[in-house]
């Protein structure tokens, strides 16, 4: 047994790891659309020798040696990379958190009544049921889909309480990969960097529809729609309910009819990711209309939605899945799958953030007050647009079109600078922004408007 | 799959607009069988019978039945104001937390600390916890099983298989001596093949309550290493097993002395009554500082897909309750043995004369005031178990009832089969999980002896009144 025990001592951390199989090229991620053969090795793990011996009488080698650093996470690579400059005309637009004119972050008046009510009531801190807080759920519904709304009164939504966008699309990846295996995710090129990687660790294929168009700095609507009519029938199309991200380029209303009219013809199944309901336009209906117009045409939806944003709630963790079914015999048994999905997740969500939500929208007086901060946001996003594209139609000089600024809508803007023009605006102007040209209006303020006027002017006509 | 479609193109009508629905998509989706655990308290909810009792999940009660919240917690909220937060302000609290938890669970001096040689990120709770290496061990190890033993949480069994990590057990527990299979738990070490992956429960076993001794910890650790093993531990009740925080940390040292490279799931949940806000920690001991970097951003990269980051308002509490020297004292006087709840008193000999003196030395009010700020957990569960025993020997039950004091921590292994654990729920509206596990948190001075005769009743004599067992067991 000792002399096992050395023999493994001396031996580089690439054997040890073959006695595993790693190296032998034994993998299988299980993933349709990252597609590893046995030929390949495992991303994950580097099969080179350290050439170091480790002492193994009074500790074990560890068996990760092997285990590579995972590639930094773009968006929040962009606030590390703007902490470690000094420049004092320093700028941050790259993660889409809302910040104030002052550019500082922003708690907003009714969750900090919120937080407070929960204080002095001391309520307990017992488990919620797997599907979270009732409460949350009624009112996190209603939002989305109109209290009135016959899918609520008939009882055909299964909502179930989810930690933010992130773990509700999780919670819907995972139910599509049971229940419609092979199925494929269409996905907005551009879309969220997230989703992709959550279709891939819950083994969901997906692939991409034409969205984005850079020559008119708008929507690829006709490539969108081919994109849709060509995908085999019953595959899940993910749409952003409004605010596209990182685009800002949402369908007109008409389009999106044109959009639920192809999805219906090709038994599709839509699934909408709500992350900036209130955002885009300052009124939670409008927002919602997309969404709304679906399940009118008595479609079977499925729904994200996240309070990150819209209740600054980012940090709690709160959103939920809803799927939208024919019938509530069909809403229970989805919504008992989801149970048993989130049970081996993290057993059951956190509850404070629910709380605060169903307190914030479940409260009348408080609701009016969070409308009206809610405009307010989008207001000041609004402003922040219309002093950038002045500031870029008064600058340029060559006439180009930069009306996209004010079509856009939501946080973000695409602004069409493509990796060098965006490398040039950090290196020589301090702006810090994604690679792919979005900027976060969230992080600009009115005053440092000419400021982002004039670099963004000087990449676009001086830079590659 | 393809029967379904064309299934469903044949029930469509041609007309995109006023088509009305006439199949779901959802059809094929059956109904999920209910968690066994979470069941229980629904059957407990639903039944409107007054002394119903539920010995279902494993939340702590007060002697009142209800639902506590620590001293430390209250503290801890009231410094924590909705601040505003930048995404650094939360990742340097979730690193300070992570800090917290690993010194809690390997030493506030061990090396391992010291060297950083840890990857620690936050967690769901330990269910999160366990899940996140769950993934991470088919990721890195794809081939791997997991060993658990049996009996175990349920839901371990559903995390690492929707981890889609395959699932052997090793022998734990004995149903005859109602304690430690410990010759068979070593024998199926042995043939597990060199370098498999264990789940263990460093202290108060879920279900059983069943602990290895330090010797056969000892002698675990020792046949780990030969087999070179991964011992992966949930430490779920840190502090609730004996009441004593480093006590219940024993197996883990045990472990880290003999060098082995452990992994950790820790739960926040019971030991600071903070079940709904899901804080817990995962912990991979490493070789050195920067494979601590590696593998952490790796975790922090598998949590990005699940959930993105952990919930702040959780983290905040438990980070300033185990860095505030002040507030940590008191948590540990909670955990700890320490004065009984007020009413309890009244209720034995001893602390009756316990009053008597300490109303001449400190006054009746100084009494009234300490024994009502300190809510002891562990020794209140302590007291249950020796009061539910004496109350089923003072009945003339038959059975041998000593493994409810044998056994440690939140639950007992009764023994209970599930035609008797039906009977108490029908008939006595006494709810438990169908393999007998009781909560001794459910269990009050107020209903101790209802509960005690009900056992009774379905252990000793058939629905039909007829005794069961004619000989001492």
């Amino acid at each position: 047994m000792a002399s096992s025990l050395l023999s493994l001592a001396s031996a580089s951390p690439s054997a040890s790891l073959s006695s595993h199989g790693i190296s032998k090229g034994k993998l299988n991620l299980g993933n349709a659309s990252l597609c590893f053969n046995k030929e390949k090795t495992n991303p994950f793990i580097k099969t080179k020798s350290f050439g170091r011996i480790s002492m193994v009488i009074t500790s074990n080698v560890s068996r990760f040696e092997g285990i590579t650093m995972a590639p930094p996470d773009p968006i929040l690579g962009v606030s590390e990379a703007f902490k470690a400059d000094n420049h004092e005309l320093k700028l941050n637009l790259g993660v889409g958190a809302y910040r104030t004119e002052e550019l500082q972050p922003y708690v907003l008046n009714v969750v900090k009544k919120a937080d407070k009510l929960l204080l002095e009531r001391g309520e307990n801190r017992e488990y919620l049921p797997i599907e979270g807080l009732a409460a949350f759920n009624k009112v996190t519904a209603e939002l989305l889909f109109g209290a009135d709304n016959p899918v609520i009164k008939q009882q055909r939504v299964a909502t179930v309480q989810g930690l933010s966008g992130t773990g509700s699309l999780r919670l819907a990846a995972a139910l599509i990969e049971r229940y419609f295996p092979g199925a494929k995710v269409l996905i907005s090129s551009p879309t969220w960097g997230n989703h992709k990687n959550i279709f891939n660790d819950a083994r969901v294929p997906w692939s991409e529809y034409r969205y984005y168009d850079p020559k008119t700095v708008g929507l690829d609507f006709e490539g969108m729609i081919a994109d849709i009519k060509a995908a085999s029938e019953g595959s899940f199309i993910l749409l952003h309910g409004c605010a596209h991200n990182p685009t800002g380029i949402d369908p007109t209303p008409e389009q999106w009819g044109i959009i639920a009219d192809v999805i219906q013809e090709k038994n599709h199944i839509p699934f909408f990711d709500i992350a900036y309901q209130g955002f885009a336009s300052g009124s939670l209906d409008t927002d919602a209309a997309s969404v709304r117009m679906f399940v009118a045409r008595g479609m079977e939806v499925i729904a994200a939605q996240s309070y990150s944003k819209n209740l600054g709630l980012y940090a709690e963790r709160i959103g939920a899945i809803n799927v939208v079914c024919s019938s509530p015999d069909a809403a229970s048994r989805v919504k008992s799958q989801l149970k048993r999905i989130a049970r081996p997740m993290y057993s059951n969500p956190p509850v404070h953030g629910a709380r605060i939500v169903a307190n914030v929208v479940g409260d009348p007086a408080l609701f009016k007050e969070w409308n009206v901060e809610m405009e307010m946001m989008a207001g000041r996003i609004k402003n922040v647009r219309q002093k950038l594209f002045d500031g870029l139609s008064s600058k340029d000089k060559s006439g180009k079109d930069w009306s996209f600024v004010l079509k856009q809508i939501g946080m973000f803007s695409f602004t069409g600078l493509n990796k060098a023009q965006c490398d040039n605006m950090t290196n020589k102007w301090h702006v810090y922004m994604t690679k792919d040209g979005r900027i976060s209006l969230a992080g600009l303020s009115l005053a440092k408007c000419e400021y982002l006027a004039d670099a963004i002017i000087d990449s676009y006509h001086n830079v590659g | 799959m393809m029967i379904m479609w064309r299934y469903l193109r044949r029930g469509m009508s041609t007309s995109t607009r006023v088509r009305a629905l006439r199949r779901s998509w959802w059809d094929h989706v059956t109904p999920a069988p209910k968690d066994p655990i979470n069941a229980v308290t629904e059957a407990f909810l639903a039944d409107p019978c007054p002394y119903k009792i539920n010995l279902g999940v494993g939340a702590y009660r007060d002697d009142d039945g209800k639902p506590v919240v620590l001293q430390c917690v209250r503290e801890a909220e009231g410094k924590i104001a909705a601040t505003n937060f930048l995404e650094s302000t939360c990742a340097a609290i979730s690193s300070k937390l992570v800090e917290e938890s690993a010194k809690l669970v390997y030493g506030e001096d061990s090396d391992v600390i010291k060297e950083g040689r840890f990857a620690g990120v936050q967690a769901l709770s330990g269910t999160g916890a366990c899940r996140l290496f769950a993934e991470f061990q088919r990721r890195f190890y794809p081939d791997s099983r997991i060993y658990m033993p049996d009996p175990t949480w349920s839901n371990h069994h559903n995390i690492w298989r929707d981890a889609q990590v395959p699932i052997r057990t090793f022998h734990y527990y004995h149903p005859d001596s109602k304690g430690l299979n410990f010759v068979a738990l070593m024998d199926d070490v042995k043939n597990a093949p060199n370098g498999s992956f264990f789940l263990l429960h460093p202290c108060a076993h879920n279900p059983t309550g069943v602990d290895p001794s330090d010797e056969q910890w000892q002698e675990i650790s020792s046949l780990f290493k030969v087999k070179n093993h991964f011992p992966f531990f949930d430490m779920a009740y840190q502090g609730f097993a004996s009441g004593d925080l480093e006590r219940d940390a024993r197996a883990i040292r045990i472990f880290l002395d003999d060098g082995h490279l452990i992994g950790c799931a820790q739960s926040f949940a019971k030991n600071m009554a903070l079940y709904g806000h899901r804080v817990g920690c995962l912990s991979l001991l490493c070789d050195d500082k920067i494979q601590a970097v590696a593998i952490k951003s790796q975790l922090q990269q598998i949590a990005s897909t699940i959930y993105g980051s952990p919930p702040i308002h959780g983290m905040l509490a438990v980070s300033k309750i185990l860095s505030d020297p002040d507030i940590k004292a008191i948590w540990l006087k909670e955990v700890k043995v320490y004065f009984s709840s007020f009413s309890f008193l009244f209720h034995s000999l001893f602390t009756s004369i316990f009053i008597i003196t300490c109303i001449r030395t400190i006054g009746l009010m100084h009494l009234l005031i300490i024994s009502t700020c300190y809510k002891d957990m562990a020794t209140r569960v302590q007291r249950m178990r020796a009061t539910l025993k004496e109350a089923l020997e003072k009945l003339g039950s038959p059975l041998n009832w000593q493994p409810i004091t044998n056994q440690v921590g939140m639950f007992c292994f009764s023994g209970l089969t599930p035609d008797e654990v039906d009977r108490l729920a029908k008939e006595f509206h006494v709810y438990m999980t169908y393999d007998g596990r009781i909560s001794m948190a459910g269990v009050t001075t107020k209903n101790v002896d209802y509960l005690a005769s009900a056992i009774h009743e379905v252990t000793a004599f058939d629905q039909d009144g007829k005794i069961l067992h004619t000989v001492c067991a």
